[in-house]
Order: structure tokens, then sequence, then C-alpha cells
């Protein structure tokens, strides 16, 4: 019956156990294999040691990337976590239409990435977008010209991302403000607590999971960020917003460069491990030894 | 978790709830902004987007940028809309919804069920496979998928989606069976039922609010997905966001921003229609999948 037990479920795993490891395992030993030779145009098995890292942080346009990808990262996870947990505590105020109000604020999470980056292009377009409606009101000191400036680009990648993604953070926190015990709220106001004070020093403290887990999921989703900077400004003006996930794609697939393509994926890979591993070791190990005791 | 906030809704509007619906309000609107502009811009002529301001309701209404974006928009020489790219994106969707999310059922099922050495060594696995980038897998798996003929074909497409799919999908059949008394599945066993029999018998009917939740999160993943369909699926399976972002950003002739943005929300569609009948079972979808690569 055990045996029997064992070999039945090693057959129901078995596409998932040749997936997971000739793929995903697989793939990122191939590709730090090849990190360390000098292929172009295809592979080849020239060995070079680690040029092909000394090589990439060498490159202004990696320095750009990863500069990039620090800038979106800080401003898109503060800016969604803000903007979520105060949609959530203004929804949670007991106001009139809150499934509207929450239909909305969450919709642009079911845009994909390319639309929402193509719609932004559209509004923050210099010539007939907001900054022209600005002007036609009359506001002619106003100036709304990211797209195409260097050092505002980036920002207008992070508002765009912040538009698709607060709902979601709002809807992580509002499942954590209605899981409060109302015996809680009971209590503040009794000690007669400011609403806001309780909501920052009191609840916000306690609502900690939810928000290390937003942190996480959204820190993991900003490394890989393409598809987005891709349709709004394709990396431009210049290389102004390019990330390291456009540096790897252009390495593999225009500039026919894979060792610096392979080198490049095999930091990013290394930026997410180090994103996880933390929050993976508190969340399984820390955690399950205090339960534990 | 309460779904609704307790206790009575406030009888009198004080400042504060004037102030927080005033504040509640702006933020609809800035989340509503690019949806609204993206419509009306789709209902203008070109000499009144070049004329008037961005956020004027059209003079008079214009349609014939839709049939445009649908069967006539052009992407370098062809000129066929984005028609070709929807179905591509069904082709495409349907088949990976359907075979991701049955194996993984499967699996989920070994995973909960039956115990067998190393599998949280595998529910490990599970997770960290949820989180790669793709940057780092794709050119290995473009390789694989060369290897076995199915490059660049809509099989191979497929392949892709269910490969990235089934990590994130077992953990959450799997958590999902784990959440189910034990005791029913004894009590199969004892009736003499085996593996699969169990699993088609007693597992899968009782597996709806998990299946819907897993089918939303694929359907709006693979529309919205944009990378992958750009390397895997081939010039001739083109989905519909790759489709989109070629018809938008022609370098070449004179912009047609009102044909764009009918593009634009006629990709949208699909995932804005299952999230606006799906509802909660969304949040839930998108809350089990935030962690997709």
């Amino acid at each position: 019956m055990s045996k029997f037990r064992n070999i039945a479920s090693i057959i129901a795993l078995l596409p998932m156990i040749i997936i997971s490891l000739t793929v995903f395992i697989g793939c990122i030993i191939y590709s730090f294999i090849y990190s360390l030779t000098n292929s172009k145009l295809i592979p080849v098995t020239n060995f070079v040691g680690f040029d092909q890292y000394e090589r990439l942080f060498k490159q202004r346009k990696w320095d750009v990337a990863v500069e990039n990808i620090f800038i979106y990262g800080f401003v898109f996870t503060i800016g969604c976590l803000i903007i979520g947990f105060l949609l959530a505590v203004l929804i949670d105020q007991k106001i009139r239409g809150e499934s509207l109000f929450r239909t909305i604020f969450l919709y642009p999470y079911a845009m994909s990435f390319v639309v929402t980056g193509l719609v932004w292009k559209w509004v923050l377009n210099p010539t007939f977008g907001l900054e022209n409606s600005m002007h036609m009101w009359g506001f002619s000191w106003f100036q709304l010209d990211w797209l195409v400036n260097r050092d505002l680009a980036i920002y207008a990648v992070c508002i765009a991302a912040v538009w698709q993604g607060a709902g979601f953070v709002m809807v992580l926190m509002l499942a954590g403000l209605r899981g409060i015990d109302e015996d809680i709220w009971k209590s503040l106001s009794i000690e007669g607590v400011a609403k806001w004070k309780s909501y920052l020093f009191v609840i916000l403290p306690m609502l900690r999971p939810m928000v290390v887990t937003a942190i996480v999921l959204i820190a993991a989703g900003v490394v890989k960020v393409y598809d987005l900077i891709l349709a709004l400004t394709s990396g431009g003006p210049g290389y102004a917003t390019t990330t390291p996930a456009m540096y790897v794609m252009e390495n593999f697939f225009q500039r026919a460069n894979l060792g610096q393509a392979f080198a490049a994926s095999i930091i990013m890979f290394i930026s997410v491990v180090c994103i996880l591993a933390p929050w993976a070791f508190y969340e399984f190990y820390i955690r399950n030894k205090y339960a534990a005791n | 978790m309460r779904s609704i906030p307790t206790g009575p809704r406030p009888k009198h509007l004080t400042i504060g709830r004037i102030g927080l619906y005033c504040f509640i309000f702006v933020c609809a609107i800035f989340f509503l902004m690019p949806l609204y502009v993206m419509i009306i811009t789709s209902l203008k002529d070109m000499d009144e987007i070049r004329a008037a301001n961005i956020l004027n309701l059209p003079k008079e209404l214009s349609f014939y940028s839709w049939p445009k974006a649908w069967s006539q928009a052009c992407t370098g020489f062809v000129c066929e809309g984005l028609k070709p790219g929807f179905f591509n994106s069904v082709k495409i969707t349907v088949p990976s919804v359907i075979v991701s999310v049955g194996l993984s059922a499967l699996n989920g099922y070994a995973l909960a069920f039956w115990r067998f050495k190393g599998a949280y060594l595998f529910f490990g696995l599970c997770l960290f496979g949820a989180f790669i980038p793709y940057q780092v897998m794709v050119y290995p798996l473009l390789k694989i998928e060369d290897a076995l003929g199915i490059y660049s074909t809509l099989p191979g497409i497929i392949l892709v989606h269910t490969i990235f799919g089934m990590p994130i999908l077992t953990l959450i059949f799997r958590n999902f069976y784990a959440s189910l008394p034990i005791d029913l599945f004894k009590a199969a066993r004892i009736d003499g039922g085996n593996f699969i029999k169990i699993f088609l018998y007693v597992i899968i009917p009782m597996s709806a609010p998990i299946t819907i939740v897993a089918v939303i999160l694929q359907v709006t993943g693979i529309w919205n997905d944009f990378l992958l369909g750009l390397v895997f699926a081939g010039r001739d399976n083109q989905p519909m966001t790759v489709q989109l972002n070629n018809i938008v950003q022609v370098d070449y002739g004179v912009a047609e921003y009102n044909v764009d943005m009918s593009a634009t929300i006629l990709t949208s569609l699909v995932p804005l229609f299952v999230y606006f009948i799906s509802g909660r079972w969304f949040v839930r979808g998108i809350a089990a999948g935030a962690i997709k690569g």
C-alpha cells in the first residue's frame, strides 16, 4: 500500500518535477555557465572567467539601469504603500458607495502593463496631453514634460505603476483592517485616542504582516519591470529610463551579446534572491520556531 | 473577516466627513482619468484631437477609429488591425489555462494528501520558481524549445505559459486541499478509492472555488502577458498585447491617437470583463498570484 502510494504520487508529480528541475534550475545553471563565456550571437564555450561581469559593471548604461531600478523601486513601493493604506483607511470609514470606490481603485490592476504604459504615454504626451490642457485653461506656467525630460522620465514610469498597483495594496490592507478586533476600536475610543493616531500608531503596527507581504510582493515585481517601460518610454529619452530587465532583453535579442545578457540576468536573479531570502527565512524559519515554542 | 464595516453609519455630515468625501473623490478622479481620456480620445477624430483639450468631451462622436483599430491598423507592412492578435490571444490563453490549471490541481492534490519524502523541499522549490525573473530563463528555454522543434509555434507558447504558471498554481491548490478535512480523504480510501479515483470523484467536485480563483489568475495573467508572447509565440501567433504595442509604436507615418486608444481599450476588454463579472473572486485570484514572474 505504502509503496503504491509513493509511486502514484511520483507519477502525478512527474511532469512537475521534470519541469521544475530542468527549466528552473537548469536554466539558471545554463545562464550562469554561459555568463562566463564570451558568447556573442550564439552560445559558445569559450570561457573568459568573470570578464562579462567586469564589463557589465563598467557600462554606463548598466549604471543607469541600476540607478533607475532603485529610484523606481523606492518611489513605486513607497507610493503604493502610502496610497494603498490611505485608500484602505478611507474605504473603511463607513462611506457611501464603498464597493463602487473599491472597484474604481482596483480596476487598473486588471489592465496589462502594456496598456498602462500606452495610456499614460498619451496622457503625458508633451504636445497634446495634460500639459496642453492646463495651458488651455490658462495655467501657462504649468510644465509636465516628464516623458521627454531625462531626469524626470523615470518618475512618469513611477506614476503609471502606482496608478496600476496601488489598488492591490489597498485590497491587502483592507483585508487586514477588516480583520482587526472590534474590541480594540472600542478601547481606543474609550481612551479618547484621535482616529488618525489610532490608525498610525496602533492599527498600522498590527498590520505588519500585511505590510511586509505587500513590500516583498512589490519588490520582487520591481526587479522584473519591463513591458511597462517599453510601452511608456521605450527606455528613453536616450537610455534614461532603461532597466536591468531591458538591458538583458536588448543584449539577448537586438545586440546579439549573449554573454553580457547572461551576466546581467544572473545579477537580476541574485537581487531577487537577496530580497526574498530574509523574508523567506523569517516566514518559514523564525516564525515556525517561535510557534513551536 | 468582516466584509462590511460594523456599527451604524454616522448620521450627520461633519466637516471631517465632507473632507473625507472630497479626498476620496479626488483619488477616484485620479484613478478614472486615464480610462476617461482613453474612451473620449477614441471617439474623437484627429482634427479635434490636434485642436482641442485632451480632457474635453468630443464635439462630434466619431466611431471610425474602432473598426480601424480592430481590422485595419498597420504594424509594419501588415494592415490587419488587432483582430488576428485577439484570436491568437484566445488560442494561446484557452489551452494554456486548461492545461496549467488541470495539471496544477493534480500536483496540489498529490502534495497535500500523499506525503512523500522531499515534499517540503518541493514546496519550497515551487515558491522559489514563482519568483524567478523571466529574463533569467527566457534564453535557455528558447534553446530547449528550439531543440524540441516547437519554438515560435502555438504549442511552444502554450508550454511556456504552462511551465511558468504551474509553480504558483500548484501552491494555491495545495494550500486549498491541505485545508480540507483529512477524514473525508480517509473515508474515501477505506471505501477503496485509489489515487486517481479519489481525485476524480471526491476532490474535483469540491474544487470549484479554488478553480475559479486559479482560472481568473491565469486568464488575466496570460492575456496581459507581453514578454513571453513576444519571445515564444512567433510572428504568426503574436498575442494581442504584442500587436497592440506594434500598432502604437510605429516609427513612421502619422500617429493616429484615436486608433491607438481604441486598440488599447480593445486589448483590455477581456481582463476588464473578467474583473467586473468576478468581483470578489478577482481579488482572491490576484492576491493568490501576486508573486508570479
